[in-house]
């Protein structure tokens, strides 16, 4: 089995090679039949990819401890789902998943756009620089089929990978970090074949936004991840792997914005191009992060010793990129300018400065400590309060202009026109705020702000769905005729869901910790939680304990259950929180303990009551529809942009 | 293992003949040259731009209106000069069709070569 992985991560290797080589001639010297040849090589390199991941997986299946990396990440006592989901659990598997979805995301986009050859000619190198990278890590310094005689029982796994979210959570994440490889590869393809048009934007659009989606989801998955399992009562901490991704889902987040104004004003086509090359980037920045073990980090689990040849590869990705959009310089100037500061162009390039903001100041806080480590051999942190800041600055203005952006016409907007559109939704907000304020939520600004802007944003998203359905004459024709609208309506109206959801549950929560005795009782805002008893658990490859504590108030009552399990002393042991899912205030009981005493019992409880949380995980729903909203083919559209780029066809008529 | 290795040398061979079936399909082309975008056609493909643009900023500014986003006198204002340019974009790709050769400016937007 192992020679066959090795042998076909080898043949796709030299696939990819000769994409890039082959390729690169071909485009340079114009040979037809030769770019063809290196487009196949190309296609091809994803089978010979997948079917070296599908060894990969057998082994697993099989607890084939014969291959080191099924010994090191897993054993007999695992279960099958995460002895499966080791593939990614370790170095060499997420190597491999890397290569496996930039092959197969590389063959498609390759394929659906193999008429426009000029630009395939230079895209398909492109693509081949990256591929050749992983596939040179996998077959020459980390390979996933390093053979070895089989102990008697692998190492298992982390406790905290055994948990149903981390069979989606990373996967998720791969999927989008590598979907920006294929707006990456087109734009610089883009760029070396002088097609500086909007044909690259147009075969790229759904990928950039299929990646984006995958980036949120997967993160939102790790967000629930580490709420439920780490137990420490928090989704997000800003850990420097939670920001790797965090950063390029924000810039393809301004992408998403700004290549609108470049379709419907021909402007920002320099700025398009920083941003998808920033974006890709910052996924290999991520990868770096995640690997390098140059930071700590919850997700130290994934470190490992390849960090300088992936910062190698960075360090080449950005010198390459940069040069190429300085070279290309005259093409993508243009003389198109904006018309106004108050149009919709214009609330999009303020969202794409937030945005981009926001990003250079997480970059900036995950690159100090390691700067400051290797520049001056001081060991320094960038904790919650800086990027608190950073997000409330940001963040909140953001949060504003979603609000303002439908609600301002493209290329200029007259006073009087935004007086009209602005006072049902900026009454709502006032009423809103001040209603708040009698409440007594002006005890935290970020969380009252954000809960009068969330108003506002909810209300102008509503005024434009009610207006445009008079206009259009039924919901459905008005979503259908211009699904990118209103699906990014639908993912705004999700955004705001989590900003409620976080605002309530980080600026409103209470947080009680205290040592109890069997029979003690804690108050926790209105809520009495009583100890009432322990008892031992053992599951297949764990024992532990679960304490009951019963909790009445607020005219409830309802139990959690709280422990922590042991795996063994090599893997060593995870908190179990207990969390009540409270449908009034759609907010969690989140609680957790650990054993002070076996003795007499005594736990040490800690109690968050998070108002509001779960609005984050049903805003993700929304988010994955809306943005499903937004992808789903128009086929109206397709046949318009099929008609302009066919060489030679009529135009398109009115 | 000889089984991996043959089946591994099987699909290097079928590989290899995907890589070469350009060749294969082709051994002596009348022309092996890439296709690559005449300077008039990236006109046509600027002006195609240019067109669908004015043309969707039409449909925005008559649905702004209708909606009550766009006010009366924005409308009128806008109206004229939108229409003029998808009318120019119109009437350039027209007569790049008629006389192909001909170098076409018309948009405000430069050509992309």
């Amino acid at each position: 089995m192992a020679p066959l992985g090795r042998a076909a991560l080898l043949l796709a290797f030299g696939l990819v090679a000769y994409a890039l080589v082959a390729g690169s001639y071909a485009a340079w010297k114009k040979r037809r039949r030769l770019a063809l040849s290196a487009q196949n090589a190309l296609i091809a390199a994803f089978p010979a990819t997948l079917l070296a991941s599908a060894v990969l997986v057998i082994a697993l299946a099989r607890r084939d401890f014969t291959f080191a990396y099924v010994a090191q990440h897993t054993s007999h006592n695992l279960p099958l789902p995460y002895t499966l989901s080791a593939f990614w659990g370790g170095q060499e598997g997420s190597l491999l998943l890397w290569l496996v979805i930039l092959t197969g995301y590389a063959s498609l986009a390759v394929w659906l756009n193999r008429r426009s050859r000029e630009l395939m000619a230079w895209t398909v190198p492109v693509f081949g620089l990256i591929a050749i990278f992983f596939g040179f890590m996998l077959c020459f310094v980390s390979s996933p089929f390093h053979q070895q005689p089989a102990p008697a029982d692998g190492a298992g796994m982390v406790p905290s990978l055994q948990n149903p979210y981390m069979l989606a959570h990373p996967p998720m994440l791969y999927l989008g970090y590598v979907g920006l490889a294929v707006p990456f590869a087109f734009a610089m393809g883009a760029l070396l074949s002088g097609r500086t048009d909007e044909r690259w934007i147009v075969a790229t659009r759904r990928w950039t936004l299929a990646a984006w989606t995958f980036l949120g989801v997967g993160q939102l998955l790790g967000s629930h991840w580490a709420y439920t399992e780490i137990g420490w009562g928090g989704y997000y901490a800003w850990d420097p792997v939670e920001n790797a991704a965090f950063m390029p889902w924000l810039v393809a987040t301004a992408f998403l914005h700004s290549v609108m104004i470049q379709e419907k004003r021909g402007m920002l086509k320099i700025w398009n191009m920083i941003l998808v090359a920033l974006a890709f980037n910052l996924s290999i920045f991520g990868t770096f992060l995640t690997r390098s073990g140059v930071i700590n980090s919850v997700h130290s689990f994934s470190q490992s010793p390849i960090g300088a040849w992936i910062l190698g590869f960075l360090i080449l990705m950005v010198v390459f990129s940069v040069a190429l959009i300085y070279l290309r310089l005259p093409l993508l100037r243009t003389k198109t300018k904006l018309e106004s500061l108050v149009s919709r162009e214009a609330t999009f390039l303020y969202n794409n400065l937030l945005l981009v903001a926001l990003a250079l100041t997480i970059l900036w806080g995950v690159l100090y400590p390691v700067l400051s480590d290797a520049l001056r051999g001081q060991t320094r942190s960038v904790s919650k309060p800086y990027y608190d800041f950073f997000l409330h600055t940001f963040g909140i203005p953001l949060l504003l202009l979603m609000g303002i952006g439908p609600l301002v016409a493209w290329r200029k907007a007259s006073l009087r026109s935004l007086g009209k559109t602005f006072l049902i939704p900026f009454s709502i907000a006032v009423v809103t705020g001040g209603i708040l304020v009698g409440l007594g939520f002006d005890s935290s600004w970020a969380g009252l702000l954000s809960y009068t802007f969330s108003a506002f944003v909810l209300a102008s998203i509503v005024l434009e769905f009610v207006r445009g359905r008079s206009a259009a004459g039924g919901i459905l024709k008005l979503v259908s005729r211009n699904r990118r609208r209103y699906g990014g309506y639908i993912v705004h109206a999700a955004v705001v869901l989590f900003a409620i959801g976080v605002a309530g549950s980080s600026a409103y929560q209470t947080i009680s910790e205290r040592h109890l005795l069997p029979g003690q009782s804690m108050e926790v805002a209105g809520y009495t939680v009583t100890y009432e008893s322990i008892g031992g658990v053992k599951g297949a490859d764990y024992t532990g304990f679960r304490t009951l504590l019963s909790v009445t108030g607020h005219g409830e009552h309802f139990t959690t259950e709280p422990g922590m399990n042991n795996y063994g002393p090599v893997v060593g042991s995870s908190n179990e929180a207990s969390i009540y899912h409270d449908p009034r205030t759609l907010g969690d009981f989140f609680t957790t303990d650990s054993l002070d005493n076996a003795k007499t019992g005594r736990v040490d409880v800690t109690v968050l009551v998070k108002p509001l949380l779960n609005l984050i995980w049903v805003g993700g729903l929304l988010f994955v529809f809306g943005a499903l909203v937004a992808m789903w083919p128009d086929a109206v559209e397709q046949r318009r942009l099929a008609a302009r780029y066919a060489a030679g066809a009529a135009p398109a008529g009115i | 293992m000889e089984w991996g290795l043959a089946l591994a040398a099987a699909i290097a061979v079928v590989a290899v003949v995907f890589v070469a079936r350009p060749f294969l399909r082709e051994p002596a082309p009348a022309s092996d040259r890439l296709d690559e975008l005449a300077p008039e056609e990236r006109q046509r493909l600027s002006l195609a731009e240019e067109r669908d643009r004015a043309l969707d900023a039409l449909k925005e500014l008559e649905f702004d209106h209708r909606t009550g986003k766009v006010s009366d006198d924005d409308y009128r204002a806008q109206v004229g000069p939108l229409r003029r340019r998808a009318a120019d974009a119109l009437r350039a790709l027209e007569a790049g069709e008629q006389t192909p050769r001909e170098h076409v400016t018309v948009s405000d937007e430069p050509a992309s070569t």
